[in-house]
């Protein structure tokens, strides 16, 4: 251990009170700093999850009048040696149609999905609150609030008329509740082979819904112009939700900036509350510092003297602010919840940002300390000796 | 005999806009080993003298040579480095370091230099400690000591690098008649067993008559220098 860091030590030791303050005063900023980050941080992934966590995130599309293409199954062997991130990929054949019970008519959109291919995006088996997934081809599931406002019971008939004047007989044998009144209300699911046979589309489909690992959705649009690059999708539109969602994401951007603002500023304040502390200390100890000039210690190692001070003060602060800051993002999320029990926030709990905070404790403090590392290099000794 | 420091010519004005000179056309030279006071009056200008002996304040003329060796154009790191390892310094307010123990304050100037005690010099520490009569209270702050118990660490501090020169500046000045007389005794001691050339300021006559010379500073300059004949 070299004479600065013995030195060191020995100061913050001997005025333990003022040390404990700084540590602390560091602890509570960088936990702030660390609460207000995974809290952001969690916001914003709640947020994107319930956007697009049971949505298409990267949709194949026809750019054509009819919005059909064939051959889905060309396409989709060619995106899934393509891209490795895909997590979910499923064909889908929409048609518009006017539906009736008899009294009432409403729009629908009669989705005909590969129910299997779909789950990943959909979570279909969840969401069905009453009887099944469709199997035979004149059977349909409807969301709830058509199920509610047209009272259908399950193994009730409803007649739709789709785009030609064709009109179809489909019978109910579920409810799904997507958690999104549009889609409960127009969504009409029946098999993809009902959709084309009904239709009289043998192997067209509209779209290819895609999702990819919860990692990457942010690198959705990379990957949609990765995907539109093959040749296998030249006749097609590759879009994705970002494109779809700017406002959502400017959004999540001025959040972040703001965020980062706030932490930049506790950060600051931090480092100036340091700062004057550790000024203070270097007037207190500058009799001892000129003892130590007298006796030979260099300017150099005068300074690294306080540098270690804000070193060992950064290093306490920092350890005592990542703990105390997972202590309240812990309690925050244990005792903030909602009447069902789940956490208001699900705060992200994300090592490396704590890691970042740490060391930007560490940093700060060291900076901190420079300026009174100056000042004790600077120290003339006459100045001790002569005045007592 | 060779010389441990040499003065030529030294003048030392305070201020600048309100000059005040306090040393005119000083030459001094004090002989390896040998045991010298300086006396004089308050105000006189022996402090001022024994820092720009001791390399903590510069003359505005003049040259101090230290074991040979000009120091007029030294860098600060230079004359630290020969603070450290050829004076030891022995202030009136004796300047402990408050947070650290008495023996650790006697190891510090080591530790300056080599960061790191080692069994021997733990070892000479101890001895010292023993020399000025603190083997019992070593352990103890300096915070936590006498006036004349932290003066003689300050002396076993001045001591441990071996230093070739001890400054003293009125090491006494604060103590009774009784723990004075003790003081003078260990540096008497020292100055025989280790041959350490010492120039002690006092304004206590009796002890400057103990030492081989006395010289006397009045107004800044040397108005007495007298050589007890060496027996
Ligand atoms: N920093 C200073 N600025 C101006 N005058 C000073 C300063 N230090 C000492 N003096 C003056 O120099 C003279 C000599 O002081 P000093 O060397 O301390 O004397 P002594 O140690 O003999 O009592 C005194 O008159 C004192 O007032
Ligand atoms: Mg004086």
């Amino acid at each position: 251990m070299s004479v600065s860091l013995k030195i060191a030590v020995r100061f913050l030791k001997s005025s333990r009170g003022q040390t404990i303050l700084i540590v602390l005063g560091i602890a509570i900023g960088i936990s702030v700093q660390i609460f207000i980050g995974s809290l952001i941080q969690g916001l914003q992934k709640s947020l994107v999850e319930t956007t697009i966590g049971n949505a298409s995130q990267i949709t194949v599309v026809s750019p054509d009048d009819d919005k059909r293409f064939s051959d889905p199954e060309r396409v989709m062997q060619a995106i899934r040696q393509a891209e490795g991130q895909i997590t979910a990929l499923s064909p889908a054949l929409d048609q518009a149609g006017l539906a009736t019970d008899g009294d009432e008519t409403g729009s629908v959109l009669i989705r005909g999905l590969d129910f299997a291919a779909a789950e990943p995006i959909y979570a279909l088996a969840d969401r069905i609150v009453q009887g099944r997934l469709p199997s035979a081809s004149d059977e349909a599931v409807i969301g709830k609030v058509l199920q509610a406002e047209w009272d259908v019971a399950i193994g009730d008939t409803l007649d739709v008329t789709v785009a030609g004047g064709k009109r179809l007989t489909y019978t109910v044998c579920g409810v799904f509740d997507l958690q999104v009144q549009s889609l409960n209300t127009s969504w009409f699911l029946t098999t993809l082979a009902s959709a084309q046979e009904r239709f009289d589309l043998a192997g067209q489909v509209t779209s290819i819904e895609m999702q990819v690992e919860s990692g990457d959705v942010f690198l959705a649009d990379t990957i949609a112009a990765e995907l539109q690059a093959l040749p296998e999708l030249m006749d097609l539109e590759v879009t994705n939700w970002k494109a779809q969602n700017e406002q959502l994401l400017s959004g999540l951007n001025g959040q972040s900036v703001s965020s980062i603002m706030i932490q930049v500023f506790v950060v600051v304040s931090v480092v100036l509350a340091i700062a004057s502390v550790l000024a203070i200390s270097v007037m207190q100890k500058s009799r001892q510092i000129g003892i130590l000039k007298a006796m030979g210690i260099k300017s150099r190692q005068a300074s690294l003297v306080f540098l270690y001070q804000g070193l060992i003060l950064g290093v306490l602060g920092g350890l005592a602010g990542v703990a105390l800051g997972l202590g309240l993002a812990y309690s925050f999320t244990v005792f903030a919840r909602n009447p069902d029990g789940t956490p208001v926030v699900a705060l992200l709990i994300d090592p490396a940002f704590f890691v970042l905070s740490f060391l930007i404790a560490v940093t700060a403090s060291s900076l901190a300390s420079l300026i009174p590392a100056r000042k004790s290099a600077r120290l003339d000794p006459i100045e001790v000796i002569r005045n007592g | 005999m060779a010389k441990a420091i040499e003065l030529n010519g030294i003048n030392k004005i305070y201020g600048t806009a309100i000059r005040t000179q306090v040393l005119f056309d000083i030459d001094l030279a004090f002989e390896e080993q040998s045991f010298n006071s300086i006396i004089g009056q308050s105000g006189s200008g022996k402090s001022t003298l024994m820092n720009i002996m001791g390399t903590l304040d510069r003359p505005t003329s003049g040259t101090v040579t230290i074991g040979g060796i000009q120091t007029g154009s030294m860098r600060k790191n230079n004359l630290a480095v020969v603070r450290n390892e050829t004076i030891g310094f022995i202030f009136q307010f004796h300047y402990l370091l408050p947070e650290f123990t008495a023996l650790e304050n006697v190891l510090m100037p080591y530790l300056i230099k080599h960061n790191r005690p080692t069994a021997e010099v733990r070892e000479r520490a101890n001895e010292l400690m023993e020399l000025v009569g603190l083997g019992k209270v070593k352990n103890n702050l300096a915070t936590q000591m006498s006036g004349g118990q932290q003066q003689r660490t300050a002396i076993a501090r001045a001591l441990i690098m071996n230093p070739k020169i001890i400054l003293a500046d009125e090491p006494t000045g604060n103590l009774d008649s009784d723990t004075t007389e003790i003081v003078y005794e260990i540096l008497r001691k020292v100055n025989s067993q280790f041959k350490t050339t010492f120039v002690i300021i006092t304004h206590d006559r009796k002890i400057a008559e103990k030492a081989d010379r006395i010289v006397e500073i009045r107004d800044g300059r040397i108005s007495l220098d007298i050589a007890r004949p060496i027996i």
